[in-house]
Order: structure tokens, then C-alpha cells, then sequence
């Protein structure tokens, strides 16, 4: 079922021209062409804001706030990017942000993927009532104050681990993972390798975890894009301004306007005109500097989080 | 699949071995590699759930979590009867049915698009670049807003002065809080929230197209009589786990978006939650304001299953 659905792309390519080789009138003509057009409405509208953030950085501030940036950017200045190149800030957000998402990524795979094939082996009784354990977290919870309070006692308030011990598992990334070490590790590998005398932990080290590394990149994609866009934690349990992780810092500066009041400049506090004409400025500069990792990477990996989702779909 | 009991070599046979000696002298590896993930759960959501009966409990600093002398309903009747509960309620159910409703539908329709698009080339494409705004984190996405939407030079107030649409400072407003915060959402996630709808699609047998077109189906009648039909699981699905979401209206945006002018629209449960509690300290009546939440949470997700069950056959258990 999954893996016939996974590779269905092919199915599903050549299934189309031939349908429409049976009709071709004007109207279906019409209607393709109506089809693409609502497509291409939908591309501009989801990729203009992010080109235009791209062009308005590098563009004149002043070029930029009377219209004139539209297509392309209009006298370049590398202002903006020179201001947050300057900021001890964003590097330290960017770094904290980088060990967490390194270590919390490498934390959740470590804890994750053994759960997850352990729940998957059918003849592990308890795996049902493990399961129900699990995934009663994914409904009810304990709510927030209840949760600092726990963290408080832990020692884990302004501590870096808060970050990384708490998000160990995700349960939805669990099911994900369980979902397909159910589905596409043959049993018959399993009964082989036992014939050569293999345990579970060797099935699963030189077995299982070789042949799963799809599932592997899915949910370490999930991870690492939960860690890297993790905002929560830091507004919360972290007070220490040197633990912040980069979001932290994106809201001090895209929504707070504590746009380098202090070091753009010496009155840069009240500086009226000028912080205000180079705030947005730094603003477009941030947001790509902030978001261009996780855009660059993407388009790669673009195809695993398809197989990834659709495999926690077809078998919750 | 067969649930063949596979033996370990030298292992006592037979499924039906009772003892938890055995049990464990067998699987003991199996619960090795729950274990941690168990722990964690067990710590980091099990154990606040345990601090719950704080909101029963009058907080007491030296006395720990739940040290606290116990106070009953105190704190919910308190809840009641402020004058935030009727606001808060009517804001929380606001946003969230909305999202519900317009964020539900968006990604359906996305997909019935894409699903329309010959060229698979193009497909891909369009596939591609839908999804992207979903990684995209809060922060940038209502920074974004807020440069977009700056009443002086914003592009999009600027786009809407030329259809009229002008003198709105959208960000401070309470009348277009709602919409910026939903039509926001579905551009940031309807692209991602389609995959799945996509993958129901490509499920469909082609027999069942074949024939409609037989039958003399135009492409819009394909639509409405194979595709849409074929959703519907996912969809009930789909709905059921939204639906327990209702009131959970997301802290992080909702947060990010107030200020002093929407204030009237964009308090929420969860975002009063976070304030009283974290900010002021009233711990146990923010314990119980958060638990009124997940009880409703959990009970929309449970009539919604139930109806569903009865309804279509499909429900999540």
C-alpha cells in the first residue's frame, strides 16, 4: 500500500496524457488553460512577497519605500547587510541556534528512530499500549504553567539543555517513523537475519537503519526545521539574552524595533529619520539572512517530505 | 500482514508463554529502545499533566507543585466570572473557527489545481513552490507582515490603496486582525497541507476516471464526481484532528501580531495564559484557564470523532 502509493508519480504521469487524448475539445482546452492560469496566480502570490523581501535588501531604502522596487532592485546598497554583518547579535542567535538545532536534531534521532522500530515489530506485545501512551500526548497536555513549573524544578530554566531535552520526541514524528518500518522492511529480512543469529540490535543497526534512509531525512528534516524555527522555548524558559536562540533575536529586531538603535550610528536611539529610513532595510536584510539556509536546502529535500508525510498519511 | 511470531534461535518456542521473566529475557532489547523515548515522554508530558491539580490547589512557593492547600473549582469560578472570560472565549472561537473553516478548505481546493496540471514538469513546480513558505518561521512570517503592511509605505497598503481599499492600518485594527491572521496562514500553509490531499489523488483508481469519461463526464464533472468523493476520508480525517485544535489557537502568531490597538480582538486563551502565568505569577489560576482549554480541546475531538463515525464510517479510533 505505501510503497505503491510512493511511486505513484509515475502512474500518475502517464495517466493523464491518456485521458486527454480521448477528448480534446475546445472546452477542455479552455479549461486547461484556466487551470494554469490559477496556478500561475497562486505561484505569484506565495513567491512575490519572498522575491520582493530578496530585492528590497539590496535595494536603496528610499527606492524601496517610494515604489520603485517592483521587478528588479533599484540602486543597490548593501547597507542593510553591512549593519547586520556588524551585529554581535544575530551571530550569537545564529550560533546558539546552530548548536541547538545540531544537538537537539542528533538528540531526537537517537531517541526516535529505536522507539520507532521497536513499536513496529508486531510481536512486541506492549507495542499497543505504548502507542496509546504516546499518542495520548498529542491531545492532552499538561498546559503551560504546569510545564514551567516542572522545568524549574529540573534546573532546566535559562539553561541551554531546555532547548534540546524537552523536544526529544515528537510523537507525530514517532508514528511517522514506526509507520514506515512497519511497512517497508520486509518480514522475511527480518526472519533471514534472525537465521544468521541476529538480535534486534543488530537487525537494527546493520539491517533496518541502512535501508531507511528516506525516513531518516524526513523526520531529521522535521526536526532540524522544528529546532531551527523554535521561538516558544526561548520566549519562555530563557531569560539570559546569550542563550537565545536566532528567533529570539529576528523578534527583538523585525517586530520590536530594537533595530540597532545602539550601533547603527551614534544617535541611533532617537535617531528619527535615519533609523527609520534604514530599519526596513535591515528588516529585509535579516529576513533573508535568517530564512535563506532553510529555503536553500529545501528544494532538495523537497521530495523526502512528500514520501515523509505520505507515509505518516496511509498508516496512522 | 501475517503476525508470524518469529523465533530467536534457541529461544523457547510458543506465542503464548506467560511470565514477565520470559517476556523480558526475549524482547528486553525491543524495551531497551523504547526506554529513552518513554522516559522523555513520561517527564516532559506526563508529569505536567500530574502538576494539573494545581489549578485545584492554591499555589504555595514553598510547598512545591502540589503542596499547595486544596481549593476546589476557586480558580475556574474566578475564570467565570471575570470580565476577560466572555472576550477571550469570543476571540479564541473567532480565530479558531476560522483558521478551521477557510484553512481546512484552501488546501483541498490547491490540490484539486494541481491535480488538474497535465505537465507533470510543471506540477512539480508549482508543488515546489507552494510548499516553501511552510518552513518559513513565525517570527519572519509577521515580520513580513509588518514591512508589507506598515500603514506609510507597505506594499501590500499600497496595492490595496490602488483597489481602494485604503486609510486601514491593518496590524492595528481590531477589524482586520482576523483576516490578516487567516489569510496569512493559508498563504504560509495551504501549499503544505495539500500533500496530503495530493497523495489521496494520485490514489484514485484511473479505471474510475475511464469510465466517468464514458459516461461522458467533462473534466469539471470528473472533479466533482471522482476526485472530490475520493477526498473525503482524508478529509474527515483531517477535520477530526483540527478539531481538537479549536481553542488552541496558535500561541506563537497570535502573540507575535498583538499590540496595544488589536489587543481587543487578538487576546486569546493562550496567549492571557501566558500572561497571567508567566508574566504575573498566578500560577494556579493560569493552570486552570489552560486546563479549561485542553478540556474543550479534548472534547470537540472526541464529539467530532464520534459524529464522523456515525456519519461516514471513518474516525480516528
Amino acid at each position: 500500500m505505501t510503497t505503491t502509493s510512493l511511486s505513484s508519480g509515475r502512474s500518475r504521469r502517464a495517466r493523464r496524457p491518456h485521458s486527454r487524448r480521448r477528448r480534446w475539445s475546445s472546452g477542455e482546452r479552455l479549461f486547461d488553460l484556466g487551470v494554469l492560469l490559477a496556478c500561475a496566480l497562486v505561484v505569484f502570490a506565495t513567491l512575490y512577497p519572498i522575491y520582493f523581501v530578496l530585492i528590497a535588501s539590496i535595494s536603496d531604502s528610499g527606492a524601496v519605500a517610494t515604489g520603485q522596487v517592483v521587478l528588479l532592485p533599484k540602486r543597490l546598497s548593501l547597507f542593510g547587510y553591512e549593519q547586520i554583518l556588524g551585529d554581535a547579535r544575530i551571530w550569537t542567535g545564529y550560533r546558539n541556534t546552530i548548536v541547538y538545532t545540531a544537538v537537539g536534531t542528533a538528540l531526537n534521532l537517537a531517541v526516535t528512530l529505536p522507539a520507532a522500530f521497536a513499536l513496529s515489530r508486531r510481536e512486541f506485545r506492549p507495542r499497543r499500549p505504548l502507542m496509546l501512551f504516546f499518542a495520548f500526548t498529542m491531545f492532552f497536555s499538561g498546559g503551560l504553567i504546569p510545564t514551567y513549573l516542572l522545568y524549574k524544578d529540573l534546573g532546566l530554566l535559562d539553561n541551554w539543555l531546555v532547548f534540546i531535552l524537552p523536544s526529544a520526541v515528537n510523537v507525530y514524528n514517532l508514528i511517522i517513523a514506526r509507520s514506515f518500518f512497519e511497512n517497508s522492511l520486509p518480514e522475511e529480512l527480518y526472519e533471514a537475519a534472525t537465521l544468521d543469529g541476529a538480535d534486534y540490535f543488530r537487525f537494527f543497526g546493520t539491517i533496518a537503519l541502512p535501508l531507511s534512509k528516506a525516513i531518516i531525512s524526513v523526520i531529521g528534516l522535521y526536526y532540524l526545521v522544528q529546532h531551527w524555527n523554535d521561538f516558544f522555548t526561548g520566549l519562555i524558559f530563557v531569560r539570559d539574552y546569550a542563550k537565545q536562540p536566532l528567533q529570539i533575536v529576528l523578534r527583538d529586531i523585525l517586530l520590536s524595533n530594537q533595530a540597532f538603535s545602539g550601533g547603527a550610528g551614534g544617535g541611533g536611539g532617537s535617531g528619527g529619520a535615519y533609523a527609520q529610513r534604514y530599519a526596513d532595510q535591515i528588516k529585509y536584510g535579516v529576513i533573508v539572512v535568517s530564512t535563506l539556509p532553510v529555503i536553500v536546502v529545501y528544494p532538495f529535500l523537497q521530495k523526502y517530505f512528500e514520501k515523509g508525510v505520505l507515509i505518516g498519511a496511509v498508516k496512522g | 500482514m501475517s503476525t508470524a511470531v518469529v523465533k530467536r534461535a534457541g529461544a523457547p518456542a510458543g506465542r503464548s508463554g506467560h511470565g514477565l521473566a520470559r517476556h523480558l529475557k526475549r524482547y528486553w532489547q525491543l524495551w531497551a529502545m523504547v526506554l529513552p523515548a518513554t522516559a522523555f515522554v513520561l517527564v516532559f508530558a506526563y508529569v505536567p499533566m500530574y502538576g494539573i491539580q494545581l489549578a485545584f490547589r492554591e499555589f504555595d512557593f514553598t510547598a512545591g507543585l502540589t503542596g499547595g492547600r486544596f481549593v476546589g473549582l476557586k480558580y475556574f469560578q474566578q475564570f467565570f466570572d471575570s470580565p476577560m472570560f466572555a472576550t477571550l472565549m469570543r476571540n479564541t472561537v473567532l480565530i479558531s473557527i476560522t483558521t478551521l473553516v477557510l484553512g481546512f478548505i484552501a488546501p483541498i481546493i490547491l490540490a484539486l489545481l494541481i491535480n488538474q496540471l497535465v505537465r507533470s514538469r510543471i506540477k512539480r513546480w508549482v508543488q515546489t513552490i507552494t510548499y516553501l513558505p511552510h518552513f518559513i518561521s513565525v517570527v519572519v512570517i509577521v515580520g513580513m507582515l509588518q514591512v508589507f503592511l506598515s500603514p506609510s509605505d507597505g506594499l501590500l497598503t499600497r496595492l490595496l490603496a490602488s483597489i481602494g481599499i485604503s486609510g486601514t492600518n491593518f496590524l492595528g485594527d481590531t477589524g482586520s486582525f482576523v483576516p490578516v491572521y487567516v489569510l496569512s496562514d493559508i498563504w504560509q500553509h495551504a501549499g503544505w497541507n495539500s500533500i496530503i490531499y495530493l497523495a489521496a489523488l494520485a490514489g484514485v483508481n484511473t479505471q474510475l476516471y475511464e469510465a466517468a469519461r464514458i459516461d461522458g463526464a467533462n473534466r469539471w464533472q470528473l472533479i466533482r464526481h471522482v476526485d472530490i468523493p475520493a477526498l473525503v476520508p482524508t478529509m474527515i480525517i483531517l477535520l477530526i484532528l483540527n478539531m481538537g485544535n479549536v481553542l488552541n489557537t496558535g500561541f506563537e502568531k497570535v502573540f507575535l501580531m498583538q499590540n496595544t490597538l488589536n489587543l481587543p480582538i487578538s487576546e486569546v486563551i493562550s496567549t492571557y495564559t501566558y500572561k497571567i502565568g508567566i508574566l504575573s505569577s498566578q500560577f494556579s489560576y493560569s493552570t486552570a484557564i489552560g486546563l479549561f482549554n485542553t478540556l474543550i480541546n479534548f472534547t470537540f475531538l472526541v464529539l467530532a470523532n464520534r459524529i464522523a463515525k456515525r456519519v461516514s464510517d471513518t474516525s480516528l479510533w
